[in-house]
């Protein structure tokens, strides 16, 4: 059987013609890359993908397989997969599944053996842009119309689209492999302390660091009015990752805005976009954003280096930021905000991700100060 | 923090000669470092005892001393030199250990010089294995089972815990030398007896085994504000079991999920933080159980190492020159990415590529040797290669691996589809027993129809690498069914994606490698070349490092107007008689272009070297030096010209086939290279010039050398053609002797014929180094052997200025020089070597051997007379006259410099040492005095050799040369020695008068020599060879003695020297100089 064929068309005409992975079909998306060497699976999973292409910058992909464990969400969230090549024998004691399996289970979209580096480079010249990956439609002009009429991530709530409905109280715990004896753990209560998670596309990682943090969770959908939050006795809220553009998702600014002050507040890349745009801040549009696990942050109050892992494509406008925020961390590779503190009231945020998965652990201590500020508002009296 | 202020002078030490795990690498690490505290205003003093590295250029650091790394040597030089601080952490194991030194001699007290980089305390905890292990247990992290010993009583008790089979490593040595695996309590107690006796601090570590675990390597890296970040993770090929120097390695980790990756990053920081490595990196190795994933911490190196020069080199970061600049208090994030320019060193590089690491081994050159791969590292160099994808990577590494094998399998090194195809039985035990073959063998598996699985359970190598092996194997059966004519352009490119090379595909469709090359551009097959940038691309670069690929976009910049370039080709892998040397006028000739204003672009497949840094030339391709990849890189950079003198024999074995393709070849024609190796045209030439030649001939079969055996005269010399560092070189005594080593020769020779002369036995051997520009002839060294000729270049000692030769002599050497640069019409450096044989009493002068190109000795003779000859042997070849350069007066300096060799050995257990006309020397060293006899103790003592003050000495000497030992015996007994020798030189001893005690030979009963050796009271041993190998008594002798760390002097010349050296000490201290200094006084 001769190799099955898939195209992906950019926007600006580029049209990249490889071997197809996965499921057939025809999505479009935004075409970002990632440059983290590990991790496919949990970026599969990561609901933040939702609308994009997401190219893969390390060649060989596949290497371990896929496992029931390393998942952050229920199933596939990002709408096409491009990597160099394909590795059709996955090997790793955990391994249950080959990613090519996995990618058919939930009808992605795929395509190996093009130069990923190319592809790369012209995202990061051009920026990122609008695609579609096809194994259906390989005439290279009518992809890249579509490309061009497709609608891009601006001004869309893709949140809707991510969003569970129900209320769930979390109890899966965090993986062994992440609960290193050999690093200091972060803070952890022995009080039992509630967080309700406001879920805009959470990965559930965070969950689980919240649980292994010596908190109740309870996960509610992202537009759940404030007053049924607080009705829920929360010590504190948390604000989830989750896809696309902050702007456009009004419903959940709204409702931060009347939270802020209630309890504390924690709010994580869509979160720390949402908590900003609350307190008045505005975002934009990165070129083509930051999508890895080393990009170095410093921590102001520290003066240390976290290697974070990052997943966003639009980013805190420093200039706007209201006279209550205080950037306490920002990116040493373009100075952009990682991370803001409101200076009144316990609420505070970062831009990248320190539940990890995938990603290094550096910054996990942000679960221990969330867990310290609810325990001294507790203490504080609600 | 920024960088200190209360630290002015910084004293760097070196790793000293190459020697099996310590390489290349650390010149690359020290010259980084000098280069970087130098930026930065420090005034930096270096002491290294190796001539041929970059970093002791005398102006790479302030003050540089060419010394013996001995503590007490290097205490004289602090006392003079007054450092602030010492870096200890770029010099290897051998700076890291005299910097103990330094500081448990209170050395570094007395003279309030501060380590910086990592203290003491820290060195100790992660070098000693009980108190690393013990830290490991702290935080939680999981060891392997075991105990430090210091008996083979208490070794046996440690034993009955961790069972069999056991690793029994010995404490504090050098690449993990004498580390091995036990499988019988024979094969432990044996191991343990020997560990003890390696272990500087007499004890063994015994261990749990491991064996067939996975086996991951981080290099990490720390500040001062506790900043950590890991630079690279390695997997290697072979599991645990193998040296990681010996294993085939690839970056990054293939295998691991994120959360185990990042279990292992957790526990990397975990360890360097518990430590208490301060600043700069560190390197880590864990072993994972495939089945269950459980982790072990292995062990940690404090410092620079083989693994940070190759993760250097695999990510682009520069770990050496950064750990310099955080040794003195800067932060990562206060430092610049060189490669992005705009981000900053506080990031974790992540690449887009496949990088592997394959080991060259040597084996060839010591037969007798243990070829089996164990935890003690056997290999001498290695070649990385850069792919977009693991197959292609791995076929690359393979082809710069330089063992006639042009990628995996279907090459002329195939044994497939000849008689000798393996069986099966024999496949499977080359799989069992890891060996340096063994990767070839997976292909013979496969092809005989084995499974991964199958693979697996014999190797214990991962299923992942197993497949992508059986990748390359099953498009190889598509292409056998096929042919240049007929294969499809798709298929054409993925044979080239999958790394497969012009030689191979021409070998599977019966075609020249020239014949598929044109099809392949025909069809716009061609490679595109990618930067290695740090980044994947995320940010741009601004560093030009390139690898090749078979893709869409190429990234390498046009050639602006104007532009000049010159590619330089250089040495690929290190082994023996191809090193360390070659990578010195590689860079030299970079250096060169530089200053004349022309684009260097450096192409080299090895990772330790300087050359292979990425801010040495102006373009770097990191590439095999193969006719192929070359020829794509000619075409795709289009320089003017390209060099291969420099890169020893590699690139002049390409010079022919790239000079056909149209490469214009920069100096010395190809021509006249290859008539000086065309043994009928250079016998004419010699009898043009009035100049004597030994008898010789050539001979193709057995029975045309004893025909010319006969001719000439015994003793001859046999050795076949175009081979570098003596490969299957011989002197025969007679017809039997001959008749055993032609075949060997044969072999070697490659259908190239062998080349017999007559020996010139008892002769003073001759090097002459000199740059010719067609017009005037520069004599840069003229370097007199101690060693008599028959003993190879490469190995012997020599001295700058000749020490005994009589000034005619010299003379005529000189004028005979000139005629055959003149001759030869030579642009660039040549070397040729003379004997000097006392004829009737007058010393008659014979060439032995002419080649128009950089040698071995080039860095020796720049070092001993400033002159940096390779700089003005470029500028010679690009057009400039000996005249404009102002290079004519040849240098004879003040003082007497002496290069002595150093040999492998102590890792190759039983091998005889007797020095012979086959190279296998590692390295070299240079000792420096006004006085002969001491620049030659300084010498030996740098090599390893410590010359006894006192003691017992023992001498036996082969009947031809026992008339010289009576005046080698006499000054010796003089000054206080004792000697013990066997019947024979105790007869003629004791008929001289010289006292001494007989002792017997080994078949004699006890107590015999081995016994006195083994109780430690022989200091020295003297004796010449009349037999060799490692069978004979003496060779058990000698052998002995190198297990037992007594010098051995096995020739009458060294022995003269060595008396010499004995006397002079009696008299004088030896005193240490910078070159700086003695240049001054030229």
């Amino acid at each position: 059987m001769p190799p099955r064929i898939a195209k992906l068309a950019l926007e600006d005409g580029t049209v990249y013609t490889g071997r197809a992975l996965g499921a057939s079909g025809e999505v479009a998306g935004e075409v970002v890359f990632n440059t983290s060497m590990t991790g496919y699976q949990e970026i599969l999973t990561d609901p933040s993908y939702r609308g994009q292409i997401v190219t893969m910058t390390y060649p060989q992909i596949g290497n371990y397989g896929v496992n029931r464990q390393d998942v952050e969400s229920d199933r596939i969230y990002l709408a096409g997969f491009v990597i160099r090549e394909y590795s059709r024998r996955a090997s790793n004691y955990r391994s249950q599944l080959s990613l090519e399996e996995y990618l058919q289970q939930y009808g992605v979209v795929g395509i190996c053996e093009i130069d990923t580096r190319a592809l790369v480079r012209r995202i990061r010249i051009h920026g990122a842009m609008r695609g579609v990956l096809s194994t259906e439609d390989l005439d290279d002009r009518s992809l890249v119309e579509k490309a061009q009429a497709s609608p891009g991530l601006v001004g869309r709530d893709l949140v809707r689209e991510v969003m569970p409905r129900e209320v769930q109280r979390w109890e899966e715990p965090l993986h062994p492999l992440a609960q290193a004896t050999y690093m200091p753990a972060p803070y952890r209560s022995e009080e039992p302390l509630h967080v309700v998670a406001m879920n805009f596309g959470m990965k559930w990682n965070i969950a689980r660091w919240l649980r292994q943090s010596g908190c109740r969770v309870t996960v509610v959908p992202g537009d759940m009015p404030a007053e049924e939050i607080l009705q829920l006795d929360p010590d504190g809220i948390f604000l989830s990752n989750g896809p696309g553009d902050p702007e456009p998702v009004q419903y959940a600014i709204r409702t931060i805005g009347q939270l802020l002050g209630k309890r504390p507040i924690f709010g994580i890349c869509l979160g720390h976009q949402l908590l900003s745009l609350a307190c008045g801040a505005r975002t934009f549009k990165l070129k083509f954003g930051h999508r890895g696990a080393n990009q170095p942050v410093l921590n102001r109050d520290t003066g240390r280096v976290e290697i974070t892992a990052q997943n966003h494509g639009f980013a805190v406008d420093a200039d706007t930021l209201p006279e209550e925020l205080e950037i306490t961390h920002i990116n040493l590779n373009d100075q952009t905000v990682e991370g803001v503190r409101h200076k009144q009231v316990p609420a505070f945020s970062v831009q990248y991700h320190p539940e990890a998965s995938a990603g290094p652990h550096d910054s996990n201590y942000l679960f221990g100060e969330f867990v310290r500020l609810m325990e001294q508002y507790r203490k504080q009296g609600k | 923090m920024p960088k200190r202020e209360d630290i002015h002078r910084i004293l760097i030490i070196g790793s000293g000669p190459i020697v099996i795990g310590q390489a290349c690498e650390f010149d690359y690490s020290g010259t980084q470092a000098c280069k970087s505290l130098r930026e930065e205003g420090y005034e930096v003093i270096l002491v290294n005892s190796n001539p041929a590295t970059i970093m002791t250029d005398p102006g790479m650091a302030h003050r540089t001393y060419i010394e013996p790394l001995t503590w007490e040597v290097v205490a004289k030089i602090i006392e003079q030199e007054r450092p602030d601080a010492l870096l200890p952490t770029l010099g290897g194991q051998t700076g890291l250990n005299l910097a103990m030194d330094l500081h448990r001699h209170g050395v570094l007290e007395q003279f309030g010089v501060e380590m910086i980089g990592a203290r003491p305390e820290v060195i100790e905890k992660a070098e000693s294995r009980e108190r690393f292990q013990e830290a490991m247990r702290r935080i939680g992290l999981e060891v392997c089972r075991g105990e430090v010993v210091d008996s083979l009583e208490k070794a046996r008790e440690v034993l009955d815990q961790v069972g069999l089979p056991a690793v029994v490593r010995p404490s504090f040595t050098l690449g993990g030398t004498g580390s091995a695996v036990a499988y019988n309590r024979a094969e432990f107690d044996e191991l343990v007896r020997r560990g003890l006796e390696q272990s500087p601090v007499h004890r063994v570590l015994i261990e749990e085994s491991i064996l067939g675990w996975k086996e991951f390597e981080m290099e990490v890296m720390r500040d001062g504000a506790d900043n950590v970040v890991i630079i690279c993770s390695i997997e290697n090929l072979d599991p645990m079991g193998v040296h990681t120097g010996d294993s085939i390695t690839v970056a990054p980790a293939q295998t691991l999920t994120d959360k185990e990756y990042q279990r292992m990053r957790d526990a990397s920081i975990a360890v360097i933080r518990e430590i208490g490595v301060e600043t700069g990196g560190s390197n880590i190795q864990f072993a994972i159980d495939p089945r269950t994933g459980r982790m072990l911490v292995i062990e940690m190196n404090p410092r620079v190492s083989r693994s940070s020069a190759l993760a250097s080199k695999a990510t682009g970061f520069p770990i050496a020159k950064i750990a310099a600049k955080l040794a003195v208090g800067y932060r990562l994030d206060e430092l610049p990415n060189d490669i992005t320019q705009k981000t900053v060193a506080c990031f974790e590089p992540t690449i887009d590529y496949v990088v592997v690491k394959v080991p060259r081994f040597a084996f060839e050159k010591f037969p007798e040797a243990d070829p089996t791969l164990t935890t003690q590292m056997k290999s001498v160099g290695e070649t990385m290669a850069i792919g977009r994808t693991f197959k292609e990577a791995l076929q690359k590494a393979l082809r710069g691996l330089e063992v006639g094998a042009f990628g995996l399998g279907c090459d002329k090194t195939d044994l497939w589809d000849t008689p000798q195809r393996p069986s099966v039985d024999e496949i499977r035990a080359r799989l069992a027993t890891p060996n340096a073959q063994r990767i070839w063998y997976i292909r013979y598996a496969l092809k005989a129809g084995m499974s991964v699985e199958q693979i697996n359970e014999l190797t214990g190598i991962d299923p992942w690498f197993l497949d992508h092996i059986a990748q390359i194997v099953e498009l190889e059966e598509q292409l056998r069914q096929t042919s240049l004519g007929e294969i499809s352009d798709e298929m054409f490119r993925r044979a080239k994606r999958y790394g497969f090379s012009d030689r191979q595909l021409a070998y599977l469709w019966d075609t020249s490698e020239f014949e598929v090359r044109r099809e392949r551009k025909r069809r716009g097959i061609v490679p595109t070349y990618k930067a290695v940038d740090t980044c994947a691309a995320e940010f741009e670069a601004y560093t030009p490092y390139y690898y090749s690929t078979y893709e869409d976009e190429d990234e390498v910049p046009p050639k602006e107007p104007g532009e000049r370039r010159v590619m330089i080709l250089g040495g690929g892998p290190n082994r023996i008689g191809q090193g360390i040397e070659f990578d010195y006028c590689c860079c030299h000739a970079s250096f060169a272009l530089r200053e004349l204003g022309i684009r260097s672009v450096m192409v080299n497949s090895n990772p330790e070297t300087v050359s292979t840094d990425y801010d040495t030339s102006d373009l770097l391709f990191f590439e095999p030096l193969t006719t192929e990849d070359v020829l794509n890189i000619f075409d795709r950079v289009q320089p003017e010209g390209v060099i291969v003198q420099f890169g020893g024999q590699t690139p002049l074995n390409l010079a022919r086939a790239l000079a056909t393709n149209g490469v214009p070849i920069v100096g010395t024609s190809v021509d006249t290279i290859e008539d000086a190796e065309d043994r009928e045209k250079f016998q004419r030439l010699l009898a043009s010039l009035g100049l004597r030649q030994p008898p010789s001939g050539i001979a193709r079969t057995v029975e045309q050398a004893r025909a010319v055996a006969q001719r000439i005269g015994y003793p001859v010399l046999v050795r076949p053609s175009f081979v570098l560092g003596g490969r299957a070189m011989e002197i025969c005594y007679d017809q039997a002797q001959l008749t055993q080593f032609v075949k060997e020769a044969f072999a070697a020779a490659e259908g190239q014929g062998v080349l017999i002369d007559r020996f010139l036995e008892d002769a003073t051997e001759v090097d002459v180094d000199a740059i010719s520009d067609g017009q005037n002839t520069l004599i840069v060294g003229i370097m007199e052997h101690i060693e008599e000729a028959g003993v190879h270049s490469g190995d012997s000692a020599c001295v700058i200025p000749p020490y005994s030769l009589p000034q005619p002599v010299i003379e005529e050497i000189r004028q005979a020089t000139r005629a055959l640069a003149s001759a030869m019409q030579v642009r660039g450096l040549m070397n040729i070597q003379f004997a000097i044989k006392r004829e009737n009493g007058m010393p008659t002068v014979y060439v032995l051997e002419v080649n128009p190109r950089a040698s071995r000795t080039v860095p020796f003779v720049a070092k001993a007379t400033g002159v940096p000859a390779a700089k003005i042997a470029t500028k010679v070849m690009l057009g400039h006259s000996l005249q404009e350069l102002g290079a004519t007066e040849e240098v004879i300096p003040a003082h007497v410099s002496i290069k002595e060799s150093v040999f492998p050995f102590i890792k190759f257990a039983g091998v005889d040492i007797v020095l012979g006309p086959e190279m296998r020397s590692t390295g070299e060293v240079m000792g420096m005095s006004e006085r002969f006899s001491i620049a030659f103790f300084k010498a030996q003592l740098a090599a390893g050799v410590v010359l006894p003050r006192e003691g017992n000495i023992f001498v036996s000497v082969a009947d031809r040369t026992k008339p010289y030992i009576v005046d080698i015996a006499r000054p010796l007994v003089e000054m206080g020695y004792h000697l013990y020798c066997t019947r024979g030189t105790a007869r003629v001893l004791r008929q001289a008068g010289i006292p001494c005690t007989e002792i017997k030979k080994l078949q004699e009963g006890h107590p015999n020599l081995l016994d006195l050796l083994i109780d430690g009271k022989i200091n020295l041993v003297i004796n010449t060879p009349s037999g060799k190998g490692a069978r004979t008594d003496e060779g058990r002798i000698r052998a002995a003695a190198v297990a037992h760390g007594v010098p051995c002097i096995t020739t009458i010349p060294a022995a003269q020297a060595a008396v010499r050296a004995m006397q002079a000490l009696r008299e004088e201290e030896i005193t240490v100089m910078a070159l700086q200094d003695r240049y001054a006084r030229i």
